[in-house]
């Protein structure tokens, strides 16, 4: 059982050392002549006026919101579509009353202008 | 069994016999057979980016009225290898109070996070790195760490349009990652697996006739994922110049690069997988061979829409982009989630099935097809009364 996952625990290993290896590489052989100017943060030739990292608008938080809901009902719909057969009847009833139920949740933050972009 | 049979687990069955006969431990000859397998299974993925940016290239150019790569090597294909080593020896610059770590793992994350999805990529009958039984989940969660990178690239840049592309891509990438985890929920509800050598297995029929319509939405959304056009708002260079890698020089901008092209194709073989019967076809099972070209002419078939696609359509408007899927995947595939739960149900095992799930695809298609007209209906309409506004004239 956890044997089928040795392939992909050397997968991430191998990738990954890989990947660093590539860095490491343009590191080494590149060119080094550092100023100030070029390390710089590029802002299409004007002077850089404050930090780089910003507040962010509230309506990608919203977004964020909304998919970590709709993010854990499909977990729970993933085992619930294997066992699909099994389960008869009340599991196809029991998870249609969980899709209205998050359809209800959904249209609210519908209405309420959650998905708006103004 | 002879080596034309199969020669993947000829060759593997003889390199084992070797190891065993030179007395190793059991536990040794079966991490050494996973290491070779992992190691072909990832230059494999490595070497194809190297040819598929060259594809992609040479077909863009295409459409676009031009030749393409020409100059390096016959037909340029030596053009991915010039373009290698100019980005290795260009200067690697970190920007000034940048955070250095994030800054350094994000390119890696983004070809780390790909190439792992390759480890559950059925390329034949038998030729799997591991066939885990989670396996439609494993790819949902090593997909988001793609999302993670882009994240991570553009807040540690310490630059504005770094940082806005990064924003944009928290709006885009989550956002279609919703209706693309609801669509790999229906080939798991018809073959009744999540190990993705079992979804194969299970395709007779192909996944696509059952489900026309799903598989359209699971390509949408997968070429969102990956922040092409007509979804590269993330890294628009009209607007925010190069997005979340505008401060990436030399090798690092190049394994975001790769990691864009190798999860282009990756769409393309997953779409196979799931709808179009992966491996499956004539001869396939009594030679593993021929399904990994079948499975790889599918999936270039995939990864051909997908650069038709970018080379035709323009960049969407950013709320467009989340209209399109909130107010309409996400809908549509929450209600052909439940039509096909409930017409399985009902219709299972008869003769009845097939044409019950294409219908009611047909209904889904139509019901939409009627709305989006009315909606265009009540906008034209808006813009007709707008253009009858008295307009301020010069004197």
């Amino acid at each position: 059982m956890l044997q089928d996952y040795l392939p992909i625990a050397v997968l991430l290993i191998l990738s990954t050392g890989l990947s660093v290896l590539i860095v490491a590489l343009g590191h080494l052989v590149g060119p080094r002549r550092p100023s100030a100017r070029k390390s710089a943060p590029y802002e299409s030739g004007m002077q850089p006026i404050g930090p780089g990292t910003r507040r962010m608008p509230v309506r990608f938080y919203l977004i964020a919101v909304l998919f970590i809901l709709f993010d854990i009902e499909v977990v729970f719909f993933l085992p619930w579509a294997v066992t699909f057969r099994q389960l008869g009847i009340f599991g196809l009833i029991e998870m249609l009353i969980f899709i209205v139920v998050l359809l209800v949740g959904f249209a609210y933050a519908w209405k309420m202008g959650a998905l708006e972009w103004e | 069994m002879t080596f034309f049979e199969d020669p993947v687990v000829f060759l593997s069955n003889l390199i084992q016999d070797l190891l065993v006969g030179l007395n190793l431990a059991p536990s040794v000859v079966t991490f050494f057979m996973t290491l070779l397998g992992v190691v072909i299974v990832a230059s494999f993925g490595l070497i194809a980016v190297i040819f598929l940016i060259w594809l992609e290239r040479k077909v863009a150019a295409r459409f676009q009225d031009r030749i393409g790569p020409n100059r390096a090597g016959p037909y340029g294909l030596l053009q991915t290898f010039a373009d290698i080593i100019k980005l290795i020896t260009k200067e690697d610059i970190t920007p000034d109070n940048a955070d250095k770590v994030a800054f350094n793992i994000a390119p890696i994350l983004s070809v780390v996070s790909v190439l792992l999805i390759w480890a559950v990529i059925p390329f034949a009958s038998g030729w799997i790195g591991s066939d885990i039984n989670v396996g439609v989940l494993y790819i949902g969660a090593v997909g988001s760490f793609g999302i993670l990178s882009v994240l991570m690239a553009g807040w540690s840049s310490n630059n504005k349009y770094a940082l806005l592309g990064a924003f944009r891509a928290v709006a885009q990438l989550i956002s279609y990652e919703v209706p693309m985890l609801i669509t790999l929920l229906i080939p798991v509800l018809l073959a009744r697996t999540m190990g993705l050598m079992g979804i194969v297995e299970a395709q007779s029929t192909w996944f696509v006739v059952y489900a026309p319509l799903p598989a359209l939405i699971f390509l949408i959304s997968s070429i969102a994922e990956i922040g092409r056009t007509p979804f590269d708002l993330l890294e628009a260079e009209s607007e925010i110049v190069a997005g979340f890698h505008t401060e990436y020089t030399g090798m690092k901008f190049g394994l975001f690069f790769a990691g864009e092209f190798l999860h282009a194709f990756t769409i393309g073989v997953l779409t196979a997988i799931l709808f179009f019967g992966g491996w499956r076809g004539p001869g396939a099972e009594t030679y593993p061979v021929l399904g990994v070209i079948y499975l790889m002419l599918k999936a270039l078939g995939g990864y051909f829409i997908v650069m038709w696609v970018r080379t035709t359509l323009p960049r969407i408007r950013i709320d467009h982009m989340l209209n399109f899927n909130w107010k309409l995947l996400v809908p549509v595939t929450l209600a052909l989630l439940m039509l096909i739960a409930v017409l399985d149900k009902a219709f299972a095992g008869t003769a009845l099935y097939l044409p019950a799930l294409i219908a009611a695809n047909l209904v889904v298609f139509a019901g939409l097809m009627v709305a989006l007209r009315q909606l265009a209906v009540r906008q034209r309409k808006e813009r007709k009364r707008f253009k009858k506004r008295p307009v301020a004239k010069p004197a």
